[in-house]
């Protein structure tokens, strides 16, 4: 259904060729293919604007206004630009020497918390690393349940505590950690729209409650544009660490991801590509530009 | 181009703008705001006010109206479908409720049998709706429990069948085939239902947040299920839902409901005048 970036560039450039060299209009032509594979792959309509002039400029040198292959060389500025708006390099999950550390999971609803919180006790039990998931949720039916079965799945331990106050249970697994040695703690926390307040400040509680070494946001990959105003808000709010995006194991673009980084600068932490417990996978940069290229 | 009153190359730009970022997809929102421009010097509209109201007019013409509506018109078994996290569950659950709340006599069925507490999600559904939830257990064939309610629904004379399935991304093959054989089997069940044939509906249940990716999952759930309609959830966010509109004109789907929150209540249903003025905007920069 969409054609991959280099497609429309070849296409564009074909029609230009014979011209001898580019002009700036051609390459204004070129940038027009760009803004719309980049809207097609969710990447915000802003961060589009921001980035097709910044690329805009990087295009207009000689090596590409007189090269044979303007196409290629296009292409390739694109892909370096958006890998190093994505982050350059690879990121991995930095916990403290404090024991027990936490990590606290925030994000909308159904974005994927719950299964990210299993997936995350997973990778670092079989690191060595003694985990306890709490259920902090206590709003969404059976959302204890679902962690419960699915810790047990893994053998993980997961606190409930009085599935009543989530506030009180992100304290409580904080002691039951203590109590049983288990040296870092995941909170799983209850999906929330940015703009209920109630919910937010609620974030922000447990937040003060557990102080985790790490917060990270669950972003579902097929979020469109909206997403720029979900994860600005909750990075004020709860000045997350690093950002999991979910669902990659789909066919979505997932644009979102440029603009996470783009409006927050918080670096994007691990990708999930299934619904088991074993597929979290590193993030690299490299790859999710070229997922958004369509490349 | 047309100039005239208020509307400047500025009010164009925003209005373009506006809709992309409604999820409308960037193809669609640049046609649409072509074919205003020529609306406007056609009818000699002059001020945005008009050129958002002819727009929000024929943007909701888009919208094609169903001849029936699964959940008034009984008998009838409706299938709940869709990717991970849609809000299926939810949905079913209010629905379920609303009906009984008009006294119609209303059975659940949970054909998810592979998400952890999937079954336990929709039993306080039903509790908070009043209405039995049939199940097996999990793990269990998701085609054997839609067997298992229309038997219930047989015995117990109930006019509207709710069937929650599993989750899935439509790109996964083997989850696309077992949905398929759920919803033929169901098919194949309720044609020789005691009380005479019940019509099968199959909805699509989906995240107003969706982006573009919202057209490949209705074209593929289409594809391998024959949809019936849509229902758009999570529309008390900020998300516009723009892609719904894409969807709908493109398989000319209608939308039988709306969700606006996580309570038993927040169920709607679809105003395309509300929906497309919400898209369009009014004008106040976010
Ligand atoms: N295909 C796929 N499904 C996923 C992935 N991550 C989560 N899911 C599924 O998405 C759905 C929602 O996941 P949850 O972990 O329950 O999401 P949540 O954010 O905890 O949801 P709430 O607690 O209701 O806000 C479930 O069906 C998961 O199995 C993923 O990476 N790929
Ligand atoms: N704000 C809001 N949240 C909703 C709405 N509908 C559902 N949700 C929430 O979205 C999350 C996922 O809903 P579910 O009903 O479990 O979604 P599902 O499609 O059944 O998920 P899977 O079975 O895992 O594929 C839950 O936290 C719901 O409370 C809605 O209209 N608005
Ligand atoms: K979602
Ligand atoms: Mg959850
Ligand atoms: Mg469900």
């Amino acid at each position: 259904m969409f054609n991959s970036l280099s497609d429309r560039l070849n296409d564009t450039f074909d029609r230009l060729r014979g011209k001898g060299k580019l002009t700036e209009a051609d390459i204004t032509s070129a940038m027009r293919d760009i803004r719309m594979a980049l809207l097609e792959a969710d990447v915000n309509f802003k961060v589009v604007k921001d980035f097709v002039a910044k690329t805009k400029e990087r295009c207009m040198t000689a090596e590409v206004m007189e090269s044979l292959t303007p196409a290629q060389n296009v292409v390739k500025i694109v892909l370096d630009e958006l890998t190093e708006l994505l982050g350059s390099t690879e990121s991995k999950l930095v916990l403290s020497s404090r024991i027990p550390n936490v990590i606290m999971l925030v994000g909308l609803q159904g974005s994927g918390k719950t299964t990210a919180a299993v997936k995350l006790a997973y990778l670092l039990k079989k690191q060595g690393r003694s985990p306890l998931l709490a259920a902090c949720d206590v709003y969404r039916p059976a959302a204890a349940d679902q962690l419960a079965t699915l810790g047990g799945e893994i053998g993980v331990p997961v606190f409930r505590g009085d599935g009543k106050d989530a506030v009180e249970i992100a304290r409580g697994s904080i002691r039951e950690a203590v109590d049983n040695m288990r040296d870092v703690v995941i909170v799983d926390t209850a999906g929330r729209l940015q703009i209920d307040e109630q919910m937010m400040q609620e974030a922000v509680d447990i937040k003060r409650a557990v102080k985790p070494d790490q917060v990270l946001m669950v972003v579902d990959a097929m979020t469109g544009q909206d997403i720029v105003n979900v994860v600005s808000t909750f990075a004020e709010r709860t000045d997350f660490d690093g950002v999991i995006i979910s669902k990659l194991d789909g066919d979505a673009r997932g644009g979102g991801a440029l603009s996470v980084r783009q409006v927050t600068g918080k670096p994007i932490k691990f990708v999930s590509m299934g619904e088991k417990p074993d597929s979290l996978e590193t993030f690299y940069p490299d790859r999710m530009a070229k997922r958004i290229l369509g490349m | 181009f047309y100039f005239g009153g208020d509307v400047t190359e500025d009010f164009w730009e925003d209005l373009e703008d506006t809709l992309v970022m409604g999820d409308m997809g960037a193809d669609i929102a640049m046609q649409v705001t072509d074919d205003l421009r020529d609306m406007a010097a056609k009818r000699n509209l002059t001020s945005a006010r008009q050129l958002r109201e002819a727009l929000t007019d024929r943007l909701a013409e888009t919208f094609v109206s169903s001849e029936f509506d699964p959940f008034d018109d009984t008998p009838s078994v409706v299938l709940f479908v869709g990717i991970n996290g849609a809000g299926k569950t939810t949905t079913v659950g209010k629905i379920a409720s609303a009906a009984a709340h008009e006294g119609k006599n209303v059975i659940i069925g949970s054909a998810d049998t592979f998400r952890a507490a999937a079954i336990e999600q929709l039993d306080v559904w039903g509790k908070r709706a009043g209405v039995s939830v049939v199940k097996r257990d999990r793990g269990s064939d998701p085609a054997s429990v839609c067997y298992d309610v229309l038997d219930e629904a047989d015995k117990c004379g109930s006019e509207l069948v709710l069937i929650d399935t599993a989750g899935r991304l439509h790109t996964s093959a083997d989850l696309m085939r077992e949905l398929a054989k759920v919803v033929n089997v169901t098919r194949k069940r309720a044609a020789s239902a005691a009380a005479g044939p019940m019509p099968v509906r199959v909805v699509l249940v989906i995240d107003a947040a969706t982006g573009q990716n919202g057209l490949n999952q209705a074209l593929e759930f289409n594809e391998a299920l024959g949809l019936d309609g849509i229902i758009m959830t999570k529309l008390d966010g900020t998300a516009k839902g723009g892609i719904a509109m894409a969807v709908a004109s493109k398989l000319k789907l209608p939308i039988f409901r709306i969700g606006v929150g996580e309570q038993v209540e927040d169920l709607q249903r679809f105003d395309a005048h509300e929906f497309c003025r919400a898209l369009v905007g009014n004008g106040d920069k976010e």
